[in-house]
């Protein structure tokens, strides 16, 4: 297994080990250590590896990954898996803002919190927070899940698009055209699948979360309120 | 893009190492704010005495002229192009208007019992060398590593700001109501040396100080009297406060022991202080205020 040091060796010199590999290594499970929230680690992987960072992680940690497995012992700074594409990003710890900003895919799961702008722009990542999100997450989303165990904050969902929210806590404002809808069959499903794949295994009952999505009123232009511009 | 820091001790024995953590905390700033740096250090103080931090050429004779202008032995500590006057308190206004008449050419940047600041352009570890923030002792501290961008790249726009007595502010973000705001504060006699933004947050501030509002408070009003980014750390005689904007456009992380707080732009800038591995690392709340007092 290979180990990388950075308090000896450099941040890119780690990212360029890690861009090299190719689909078929054998070099499938990394560990680097003393990463003292530095940015950038693990950025751009386009490998079936798995990544153990040992500690706290700075901005933009995993940032357009594919199909590798991030794991942060620690925190991770503002924007953990923005961009990410496939694969699998967990961090242990708390996550500052706009986790999972833009993602297209993917699964990243948060044990602790995460703060403003959660998934902001999300466009097809599922994430998984345990604890709560800051205010504004999930703005302009436009597909995927966010599923989260604890609280938001305010204005959750603002000019959401077609990106489903799941929140078991309070909600401490809905943004503009963002609507409770009921929770279906399909739902319950999306959402039992999602916490399974985040560890929570029967922990959790389905039934507790409210379900959030777009109100559509925003898709087309009213000419009532063309003197609103 | 600015990178700020923060530093108050709650275990006494740390109070020596001060600068020499603040120092390492600044340097790891440099890439947020490689334009000019600066830092205020609350140290000892003696009573009946403040210390004024004048900043200018030619310093060398300046404390033996007050001196004998005032009828008093005062001394000046010399930190490069920083000298700090020790003046006895109830003499203040007569040295500032020496100042002011016989040596125009220097501006008085701090006054209070305890605090010393200093700031200049250049990369934050020259500006930190220049002055000797390493080897400084004291209770909390606060330090601004610039990246300009409401003002230009001038001495007198680095930060930290002062506007009252042993107070100071640093700031990250952008304001955009500050010259309303000035033009609210000047009447109730709050002065402004420069055109930053900043220093109108720090005037604010001390002006809501002085009209007995404590430090939370004072912060707590900012969220409705100030309209634009800002993470702001700011420094009392015997107290520390971090808060940001109800948007947390600009990032902060803090952390917490038994032993101190501290406060970094990015997390990076924490790494260094003692058992940090230990500490509670949290990012403070938009629109919420964060104060410690010391004992």
């Amino acid at each position: 297994m290979p180990v990388v040091d950075l308090s000896l060796t450099p941040r890119r010199e780690l990212n360029r080990q890690l861009h090299a590999l190719t689909p078929d290594t054998n070099e499938t499970l990394w560990r680097v250590e003393n990463p003292a929230g530095q940015h950038a680690l693990a950025v751009g992987v386009d490998a079936p590896v798995t990544v153990e960072i040992a500690g706290h992680v700075g901005y933009y940690c995993a940032g357009m990954n594919q199909r590798a497995t991030v794991v942060v012992d620690g925190n991770a700074g503002v924007g953990v898996a923005e961009n990410m594409m496939s694969g699998l990003v967990h961090v242990k710890g708390d996550a500052s803002q706009s986790a999972g900003a833009t993602a297209h895919g993917g699964l990243l799961i948060i044990d602790g919190n995460a703060s403003a702008r959660c998934g902001i722009s999300m466009k097809g990542i599922n994430i998984v927070v345990k604890g709560s999100i800051g205010p504004m997450s999930a703005f302009m989303a436009q597909s995927g899940v966010l599923v989260v165990l604890g609280d938001a904050g305010d204005a959750l969902g603002d000019s959401i698009y077609e990106a489903r929210l799941y929140v078991r806590g309070d909600v401490k404002s809905l943004g503009a055209d963002c609507v409770e809808r009921a929770l279906g069959d399909d739902e319950r499903t999306e959402l039992r699948d999602l916490l399974n794949a985040a560890g929570l295994n029967g922990e959790v009952d389905v039934e507790d979360f409210k379900y959030y999505g777009s109100g559509r009123s925003l898709y087309n232009f009213h000419v009532d309120n063309a003197a609103a511009y | 893009m600015c990178g700020i820091v923060g530093l108050f001790m709650k275990d006494r024995a740390l109070e020596p190492k001060l600068g020499e953590l603040l120092d390492g905390m600044l340097r790891v700033m440099t890439d947020r704010g490689p334009d000019s740096a600066g830092f205020a250090v609350y140290g000892e103080g003696r009573p009946g005495w403040i210390k004024l931090t004048v900043r200018g050429p030619n310093l060398a004779g300046l404390a033996k002229g007050l001196s004998q202008a005032l009828g008093v032995d005062i001394s000046g500590v010399s930190r490069d192009t920083h000298l700090v006057l020790s003046v006895p308190a109830d003499q203040e206004g007569d040295a500032r208007g020496w100042l002011a008449a016989h040596r125009p050419d220097v501006a008085v940047i701090g006054a209070g019992q305890r605090i010393e600041l200093y700031k200049e352009v250049g990369l934050p570890a020259e500006v930190s060398e220049r002055f000797g923030l390493s080897g400084m002792s004291g209770t909390h501290g606060v330090g601004h590593t610039r990246m300009a961008t409401e003002s230009a790249v001038t001495t007198a726009g680095a930060h930290p700001f002062s506007t009252g007595a042993d107070q100071c502010l640093v700031h990250n973000g952008s304001l955009s109501n500050h010259r309303s705001l000035r033009r609210r504060l000047e009447p109730h006699g709050i002065a402004f040396a420069t055109d930053n933004d900043s220093e109108v947050a720090a005037g604010y501030l001390s002006w809501k100080l002085r009209e007995g509002a404590g430090l939370a408070q004072a912060l707590e009003d900012s969220l409705s009297d100030l309209d634009g980014f800002f993470t702001f750390v700011v420094g009392t005689e015997s107290g520390f406060a971090v808060l940001r904007d109800p948007i947390s456009c600009k990032p902060a992380v803090m952390a917490e022991t038994d032993r101190y707080v501290a406060f970094g732009s990015e997390y990076r800038a924490l790494v260094g202080l003692p058992d940090i591995g230990a500490a509670r690392v949290f990012e403070p709340e938009p629109a919420r205020v964060y104060a410690w007092e010391r004992a």
